[in-house]
């Protein structure tokens, strides 16, 4: 380990090292780019005049030079998806008014209806517009891919036949699809899934933060359509200026604000109080470590929704714990621990306060199950040699217990630090973002505990600011995604990815 | 420390450090059974209000508002209740929800299982061009906040009319799973590849490999797999009730139904037993599942930190 932090104090400092990397990323991803796509035109030319006449076909009828080679069936697929995308692209009636369409996002005025689904002509819905557009660049992108492909296994035959071999025959393929092409077979049904359900509606959120999509604008303008405003809504957030208004300035700082102090406090009091509670059972001599251990795992094991629900109704106004406290004379007057209800006065403190306590009650547990086997693996000598010299308890905890468990469980921490940064659940349900935050903005509500993400939900769902929730998504994205970076390429899970079998 | 110098004391410095030990220990106890106590308390009153069979006055149940922490009469008219009871004129409400949910995670847990299995097979015992592409781009996928695309999610599904569908809600919880392979790839890594190398020389298919030698080596990873699929739609209400709307209670999922028994516009906060019911009974099974399976939850969370 003392080789590791002196091998950590050689190297340059990780912010600089990342910005650096991040330029060589660049530089090497535009140049491998490059080089990929000269090599792809090569490549492209070479087949074209070196290719068989079906191989030539096959650049415009896709299948052709299967055909030539008799290989029906793969040309007869072939063929058939050609038709299908033709179909797709001339008679789907959204995409069908799309092209012209996307890049205005509909021509506005020209009597056309919108967004409310009374759409009387294809292409005037500028949310189905949008969504379509992409699906269509999808296809298209898919069937170049589709395309490409054909050609290439047309001009793979002309080889065959040329070197004396015979053109691979259909059952080849598909046997083919079982050995040595089986990540292909593996791979489609998720691939098609993720770009569906995953990847398009992230572009079209991605694509939505760059628009003036959103309900207030739209109604105050009487229309049903939107259009593209560039990184307008983007500047909004840091200067005010821009159709979003003032107001999101506002409110965006304050927000990051808390969803960093939120963050650093959940992650560092669930960590150590996590560790701390995993000495305690684990320490010599405590009978039953099971029996506790599973007392403290049960809030993990309980869904989130349930525990968090209870927490709440448990610390409510007329709540019991209220009661008791009122019984006890500790207090004389109820306390709003959450600060829920619109009536509301007593300021954030108490509501952030009570939230991060009842994520010590969530997250301890966690941390303990994970690091109680860390704890166990610690060489049992390195306590023996410290006796020796005499070291106290406190001591030792502190030069080799706590140094060990932070250095094994260093990753952990990160995912756990970016899971605090979008811990939804845990402020969804008790709080709901309260307490409303009195000074008078009237737009993009967030309360005095909204974290990024729940307030995110808050601008989509609630809201329909669909352009501000996008854009506060985008940098929820950067936030994480920096992190991540930082320190996901640099460890060695990531670097010696591959060797480690 | 040598003994000949310690010897005259060593009787009396034994005996003090044993006391030291033993308040220590007691320290200890102490201290493991307050903290007990607090970690218990929320969840023992929550299962203490599901057997409250106390009404008010008027002959209404008694809600959040309680009068004390223990109930003053136990009995097991929530548990009968929800179960036949109807809600907001639907009825047999949560007997529904179950089915719904049940259905729900059955289907998750097939394609899910199934999509996450094979991404993470090719990812670890594969190799092919763009495969550490595939990693790099399900990796920056991840990390969007799941609620960017919520929406869109949903204006996709509206688009081909499967809103207002279970269908639909299956389609959105299994579709992605294939990107989150991490886990299983990690588990899958530690197959030494020596046993793949030696069965393609014995001129085994890539397929006849993956179906006879590594899926019968894997049964905790398929268990682990199928389990968290299988649990999610129990647990997430969010997306469930954007993708169902407000207006289904017939469609809506366990967690949605028990939400909106005491939170939001359909709220009736007099439901607070039976609510406390419904947890009971979902928790129960999962909190069992997650018993069963919490080595391999260890061993999936921890399974970077092990190699970094």
């Amino acid at each position: 380990m003392a080789e590791a932090v002196a091998k950590k104090e050689k190297k340059p400092n990780p912010v600089g090292r990342f910005f650096k990397n991040i330029g060589l990323a660049i530089k090497n991803f535009f140049v491998n780019l490059g080089v990929g796509i000269k090599d792809r035109f090569v490549d492209f030319g070479k087949r074209f005049v070196d290719g068989s006449i079906g191989t030539k076909m096959s650049h415009f009828v896709l299948g052709a030079g299967n055909f030539y080679h008799h290989q029906w069936i793969k040309g007869f697929l072939y063929l058939a998806l050609e038709v299908l995308f033709i179909l797709f692209m001339v008679l789907c009636p959204e995409v069908n008014g799309t092209p012209y369409g996307w890049r205005s996002l509909g021509p506005e005025g020209i009597g056309l209806k919108g967004h409310d689904g009374t759409a009387t002509k294809p292409g005037s819905d500028p949310v189905l517009m949008l969504l379509f557009g992409l699906v269509t660049i999808i296809a298209i992108i898919a069937f170049i891919l589709l395309w490409l492909s054909s050609i290439k296994s047309s001009y793979k035959a002309d080889l065959d036949v040329r070197e004396g071999r015979k053109p691979t025959t259909f059952k080849q393929d598909l046997a083919a699809l079982f050995d040595n092409k089986f990540h292909v077979l593996m791979l489609t049904p998720t691939c098609i899934a993720a770009v569906a359900f995953t990847i398009l509606p992230t572009i079209f959120m991605i694509s939505l933060a760059f628009t003036s999509y959103n309900q207030v604008d739209m109604n105050a303008l009487g229309t049903k359509q939107f259009t593209w405003v560039g990184f307008e809504n983007f500047g909004a957030v840091f200067t005010g200026v821009g159709s979003l208004g003032t107001e999101i300035k506002a409110r965006f700082f304050p927000v990051l604000g808390w969803t960093f102090i939120w963050a650093v406090l959940a992650t560092f009091t669930c960590y150590f109080g996590g560790i701390l509670l995993a000495l305690l059972i684990n320490k010599k001599g405590i009978k039953l470590k099971k029996v506790w251990r599973t007392i403290f795992i049960l809030t993990i094991a309980i869904p989130q929704f349930i525990s968090l629900l209870t927490m709440r109704n448990l610390l409510d106004v007329n709540g019991p714990l209220n009661k008791i406290l009122m019984d006890m004379h500790i207090i004389n007057k109820e306390i709003n621990f959450l600060g829920l209800g619109s009536d509301y006065k007593g300021g954030e403190f108490i509501p952030k306060l009570m939230i991060i306590i009842i994520n010590m009650w969530i997250g301890i547990p966690y941390t303990m199950l994970m690091t109680s086997g860390i704890l166990m693996n610690i060489p049992a000598d390195l306590y023996e040699a410290a006796t020796v010299d005499g070291a106290s308890k406190t001591k030792m905890f502190f030069k080799i217990t706590l140094p060990y468990v932070i250095f094994v469980t260093t990753p952990y921490l990160i995912s756990s630090f970016i899971g605090n940064i979008n811990s939804f659940n845990t402020i969804f349900l008790l709080t709901g973002g309260g307490p409303t935050i009195t000074d008078g903005l009237t737009t993009y509500k967030a309360g005095g505990t909204d974290l990024l993400v729940t307030w995110l939900y808050k601008l989509t769902i609630s809201e329909q600011m669909y352009n501000a929730g996008a854009v506060i998504g985008i940098f929820t994205f950067l936030i994480t995604a920096t992190i991540t970076l930082i320190t996901y390429r640099n460890s060695k899970a990531y670097k010696e990815e591959d060797t480690f079998q | 420390m040598s003994s000949s110098i310690a010897a005259p004391n060593k009787k009396k410095k034994y005996r003090s450090q044993k006391a030291a030990m033993r308040t220590s220990k007691i320290v200890s106890y102490i201290l493991l059974v307050i903290l007990s106590a607090i970690w218990i308390m929320p969840i023992l009153w929550i299962v203490l209000q599901s057997f409250r069979e106390e009404f008010r006055a008027s002959g209404a149940y008694v809600g959040t508002v309680t009068t004390s922490f223990f109930p003053t009469h136990f009995g097991v008219k929530a548990y009968a209740d929800l179960f036949t009871s109807d809600f907001n004129g639907l009825e047999y409400a949560f007997p529904r929800w179950i089915a719904n949910t049940l259905l729900v995670s059955v289907c998750c847990c097939i394609i899910s299982t199934f999509l996450v299995l094979s991404v993470a097979y090719c990812m670890s015992k594969l190799r092919f061009k763009l495969r550490k592409a595939f990693m790099n781009i399900s990796m920056i996928i991840g990390l969007f906040p799941g609620f960017m695309s919520m929406i869109a999610i949903y204006f996709l599904l509206k688009s081909i009319g499967l809103t207002q569908n279970l269908f639909g809600l299956i389609l959105a919880y299994s579709a992605g799973a294939g990107l989150g392979f991490q886990v299983s790839k990690g588990f899958f890594d530690v197959i030494p590849t020596s046993l793949v190398e030696s069965a393609k020389l014995d001129g085994c298919t890539n397929f006849k490999i993956f179906w006879k030698i590594i899926l019968p080596l894997s049964k905790p990873i398929i268990i682990y797999t199928a389990l968290m699929s299988f649990t999610g739609p129990w647990m997430d209400f969010i997306f469930a009730q954007v993708i169902l709307g407000n207006a289904n209670p017939e469609l809506w999922t366990v967690s949605v139904g028990l939400y909106n028994m005491i939170f939001g516009p359909q709220a009736d906060l007099n439901l607070f037993t039976r609510f406390a019911a419904g947890c009971v009974i979902v928790a129960i099974p999962i909190v069992s599942l997650f018993m069963f399976m919490q080595k391999y939850y260890v061993e999936g969370v921890t399974a970077g930190a092990v190699k970094g």
